[in-house]
């Protein structure tokens, strides 16, 4: 499994989402630049897994990716490390929410 | 062996059952099912409640500000702690607290200055660093991380692999060969620091615990005073070998709680799901089921009860300990998969604990030493020798 989030930005679109798996995983939001806005996760408690955590987010950014991954605690906490290495803090809207206490990574 | 509790004990034993149902399932109710942690405000608040109940810290000796509670009491407190989803890895989500690195009792008073008692403030958080790429099993010919000296320092280069909190942690306690001709004669046991020049977490390690995750460490020229070895210099395999023989009774009595509570859901939903016209309960392969939970959770408890006991009179208790780490491992296994099968379509959801506690405790069969060195130890110790 690749450390980072690799995969092509998407147009987050009601369309789109509609699509998208019911399953647990993470995601992330970016702005038009693929400036990383946000990194979410998709649950057990997740009505319908990726699917309803981006449709709650719909209009908050242009662009997303996810990834389906049942280890979603460890691997959005591992997406939180990585960006709190690369940029000094975490994305915009993750700073309106509560985070857990993040390790360092490098 | 008297196992009988004493009244003392079922005092303790109730009100920590009381505690967990009351207080901490509650709460669980509304957090993700692989979730770790409480809300700060609910961890604080029943971290004060634990002090009240005067038990906070369970494992601090009494000299350093620790609950006057025998080992057998806290066995039996840690089966009533794991009783709840998040249970088995993260007992009552740590609000009982603790000192979590037993081996910095027995530092000088210069690094209890620096370590242990900034640690008992819950001011600094450390690791324990054993583990490499190599192996695990047996660290004594495993560990390939050396550390050379040079003037006062020693510099350490090598890595581990498995290692939990590091990522988090102000300090770890890193076993490094230090004589490459010995065995575990050339082990030592160092406090590193974490934000030192050549210490780096590589990655996080994803596993069947979903909630928490290890990590890799690598150390690149990573120096190390001298003053920060811990114990005597090729003498840190006793340091290890200690800890692991500790931490063996706790592991199993985790264990059986999830094993005590998974049994407690099949009975219940054996009693209401009716198939065919009646309860499940009333069917004999659900009934064999139940009773061969039953007896695996016995012995469990019996022989972890055993070598509780045994530590608590200090006797030699490490054939002891290792049984029942492999006993309540593997019985804890099978009863949930058990409770699982009898619960059906509904045992397989996230809906139930029971999926989680699945996951996690397929990894109490090989964390702390997997079942075959179990069988390896208790070996030696029978046969009398050392066997390679």
């Amino acid at each position: 499994m690749k450390l980072h989030l690799e995969k092509p930005w998407l147009e987050f679109s009601a369309e789109r989402v509609a699509r998208l798996p019911g399953q647990m995983g993470v995601f992330q939001l970016a702005d038009d630049a693929g400036r990383v806005v946000y990194i979410g996760f998709a649950g057990g408690k997740s009505l319908f897994g990726l699917r309803s955590e981006l449709e709650k987010r719909l209009g908050s950014a242009p662009q997303f990716r996810y990834e389906v991954n049942n280890q979603y605690q460890t691997r959005w906490r591992e997406l939180l490390m990585l960006h709190v290495g690369a940029h000094g803090a975490v994305p915009e809207m993750n700073g309106h929410e509560a985070v857990p206490k993040l390790g360092r990574l490098g | 062996m008297d196992l009988e509790l004493s009244d003392e004990q079922k005092l303790i034993v109730d009100t920590v059952r009381k505690f967990v149902r009351n207080e901490i399932v509650s709460l669980e109710a509304d957090l993700d099912p692989d979730g770790s942690e409480l809300d700060p405000a609910d961890h604080d608040r029943l971290v004060a409640q634990v002090k009240k109940m005067g038990f906070y810290g369970l494992d601090i000796p009494v000299a350093y500000g620790g609950p006057d509670v025998d080992i057998v009491t806290r066995t039996l407190m840690a089966i009533e702690m794991a009783q709840h989803r998040a249970g088995l890895y993260t007992p009552c989500y740590g609000v009982f607290g603790g000192a979590g690195l037993a081996q910095l009792f027995e530092a000088n008073e210069d690094q209890k200055q620096r370590y242990l008692y900034p640690t008992l403030r819950g001011e600094k958080h450390g690791f324990f660093g054993l583990t490499e790429p190599s192996g695990g099993s047996d660290p004594a010919r495993a560990i390939k991380t050396s550390a050379v000296k040079d003037g006062d320092d020693w510099v350490i280069n090598g890595g581990k692999i498995f290692i939990s909190g590091a990522d988090k942690a102000d300090y770890g306690i890193v076993f490094a060969r230090t004589d490459s001709s010995k065995g575990r004669e050339g082990i030592t046991c160092f406090l590193v620091d974490a934000d030192a020049p050549g210490f780096h977490v590589r990655r996080v390690v994803h596993t069947l615990r979903s909630t928490s995750y290890a990590t890799e460490l690598q150390f690149d020229n990573l120096r190390v005073s001298a003053a920060n070895v811990l114990g005597e210099v090729n003498r840190g395999f006793g340091i290890a070998n200690d800890r692991l023989s500790r931490q063996r009774i706790p592991y199993a009595a985790g264990c059986i709680g999830v094993a005590v509570k998974a049994q407690e859901m099949a009975i219940s939903y054996a009693n209401q799901r009716e198939t065919f016209g009646d309860i499940l309960a009333s069917r004999q392969a659900i009934q064999w089921m139940i009773v061969d939970n039953e007896i695996d959770i016995r012995t469990s408890t019996w022989l972890t009860l055993a070598a509780a006991h045994k530590a608590n009179r200090n006797e030699s208790f490490r054939t002891e300990a290792a049984m029942a780490k492999l006993v309540a491992s593997e019985a804890g296994g099978r009863v949930v998969d058990r409770a699982m099968q009898i619960h059906g379509g509904y045992g397989m959801t996230k809906d139930l604990p029971l999926e989680r506690w699945y996951r996690e405790i397929r990894i109490r069969r090989v964390g702390e030493g997997p079942s075959e060195v179990q069988r390896l130890i208790m070996a030696r110790d029978l046969l009398g020798g050392s066997f390679h």
